[in-house]
């Protein structure tokens, strides 16, 4: 396992320094004991993470705590319990992991994780998160534009939208091993929403490489979109022409749509998403169209009925 | 074992779960979202009590001892006051008493619909748990508490339409309830029946 140098470290500029030495201490305390694979909220990539810079569209909210944003998770491979994940997923292996990119594109090609670090500067980017069941976060995320690193594979003409698939091994994945959803995890975007440079490919968080349960090695961040959109563990990119049909809007068509924007007026059938509680939250707070992310990206679904478009 | 001691022993195991959850909400254990936690804590508390409840009166017809009848109230009261947690967690902490918007809730959404029909169903049988209305109420009482089938049934409709993909925990109570409810089919107390005027016989 490899733990950066602190002169690599450039969060420090944006987390609060109580915050920062708290973690630091926690990780050395780990690794004290020779044992810091023993504890799974612990468990890292042995990716190393280089210069970090302060990326755009951050958010200035409070951020919420990293023992919350890594022991509360959506991750059905290892488990439909929020803290199945945390527990779980230390039997992944994200090093070596390559990601193969397919389909409509002049350049298609199978890219090594260490390749793709090398060839993209990392942002931190602190987003809000809105999961579809109504809670929230925000999160200081490492990681790079996903235009960037579709352009190095030249998707052509006929490529509309790309669709993204999570790793599916039932000896590393162990929730796989029961058909609550149509394993691989697939998710997908437009074109044009892919390219936004909103959309992150995330590495980390918390200046720190991705722990498994919030999808190591890899993993997508669509801030505008519920939660379950940002596919984790990235294993397969493929442009495509038409349509992909994601793992969620195959096991409920009429409650998961393939845009999935986060948008307040129009309620899951079994749940209101007019507000949600942010983590770390007693009260309720109101959710705002595309999760406050309309002036960037409302423009992209213009003249579009977002209530059949859910 | 003195009922009045298997009765307070009861009581302390009933409340059991309630302080351990207030106990994790002191401690700050119960996650990042420790309101969801008491959500479903007390849900499934409700459902556990309400199985249990239905489960003394075979108990009884299978051991021969008479204590499971004479606890079966307490332990449906137990699964009242559970339910009344659940709901004011729910119209607390979930709506911060908004009435439109339960009252929206309530229409729009099934295993709301469900959950508070339960609970309507739920009520009168609380407040009709006492001697003086056995007595009152006579005939009438036994087939108003015959609800004590219907209301898990709700309940489990409850939870079942409420998770998103994994249904493996709420088919667990739903195994539980149909077998509570099957040793309850003419046929099999019929089977039963004989068997016991077989051995009387004998």
């Amino acid at each position: 396992m490899l733990i950066k140098q602190a002169q690599d470290l450039t969060e420090a500029d944006v987390t609060p320094p109580e915050l920062y030495r708290e973690r630091r201490r926690f990780i050395q305390a780990g690794l004290a004991a020779g044992t810091a694979w023993a504890w799974p909220w612990l468990a890292q990539g042995a990716i190393k993470l280089g210069e970090i810079a302060p990326g755009p569209f951050s958010s200035d909210e409070e951020k919420t705590p990293y023992k919350d944003v890594t022991s509360y998770n959506n991750f059905y491979e290892f488990g439909t319990g929020k803290a199945d994940p945390a527990i779980r997923s230390a039997s992944l292996i994200t090093d070596p992991w390559s990601v193969e990119v397919s389909g409509e594109c002049d350049r298609p090609g199978s890219l090594g994780l260490e390749d793709i670090l090398k060839a993209h500067p990392l942002q931190e980017r602190i987003y809000r998160l809105r999961c579809v069941e109504g809670w929230s976060m925000v999160i200081p995320w490492v990681g790079f534009p996903l235009a960037d690193f579709i352009q190095r594979f030249q998707p052509n003409s006929r490529a509309k939208y790309v669709e993204f698939e999570t790793l599916y091994d039932k000896a590393q994945m162990p929730g796989q091993r029961r058909r609550v959803l149509n394993w691989p995890y697939r998710e997908g975007l437009r074109m044009d929403e892919a390219m936004h440079p909103l959309t992150l490919l995330a590495v980390g968080l918390y200046g720190e490489p991705l722990p498994n349960q919030n999808g190591a090695p890899i993993r997508l961040v669509v801030p505008w979109k519920y939660g379950f959109k940002s596919i984790k563990s990235i294993v397969k990119v493929r442009f495509r022409e038409t349509q992909p049909v994601s793992s969620w809007q195959q096991a409920a068509p009429s409650e998961y749509g393939f845009y999935s924007n986060v948008n307040p007026n129009v309620d899951h059938p079994r749940w209101s998403q007019r507000r949600e509680r942010r983590i770390g939250e007693f009260g309720k707070r109101k959710t705002l169209m595309f999760n406050g992310y309309a002036e960037q990206v409302a423009s992209l679904y213009s003249g579009m009925d977002l209530k059949k478009n859910f | 074992m003195p009922i009045a001691l298997t009765k307070s022993l009861i009581f302390s195991l009933g409340l059991l779960p309630a302080a351990l959850l207030a106990w994790q909400f002191y401690r700050d254990e119960l996650g990042a979202n420790p309101i969801e936690a008491i959500t479903h804590g007390s849900g499934e508390w409700t459902l556990r009590w309400l199985l249990v409840t239905l489960a003394m009166t075979p108990l009884k017809r299978w051991s021969g001892w008479s204590w499971p009848v004479r606890v079966r109230r307490m332990l449906g009261l137990f699964a009242f006051f559970y339910a009344c947690l659940h709901l004011m967690t729910y119209l607390w902490l979930d709506q911060f008493f908004d009435w439109p918007e339960i009252w929206l809730d309530i229409l729009d959404r099934p295993f709301i619909t469900v959950g508070m029909l339960a609970f309507v169903l739920l009520l009168p049988l609380a407040l009709t748990s006492n001697r003086y209305s056995i007595k009152k109420l006579g005939r009438n009482w036994k087939r108003l508490h015959r609800l004590a089938y219907v209301i898990p049934l709700l309940g489990v409709l409850h939870f079942v339409w409420l998770v998103k993909a994994d249904l493996r925990e709420p088919a667990i109570y739903a195994l539980v309830l149909a077998a509570l409810l099957a040793v309850r089919l003419p046929a099999s107390r019929r089977k039963e029946k004989a068997k016991v005027s077989r051995q009387t016989a004998g």
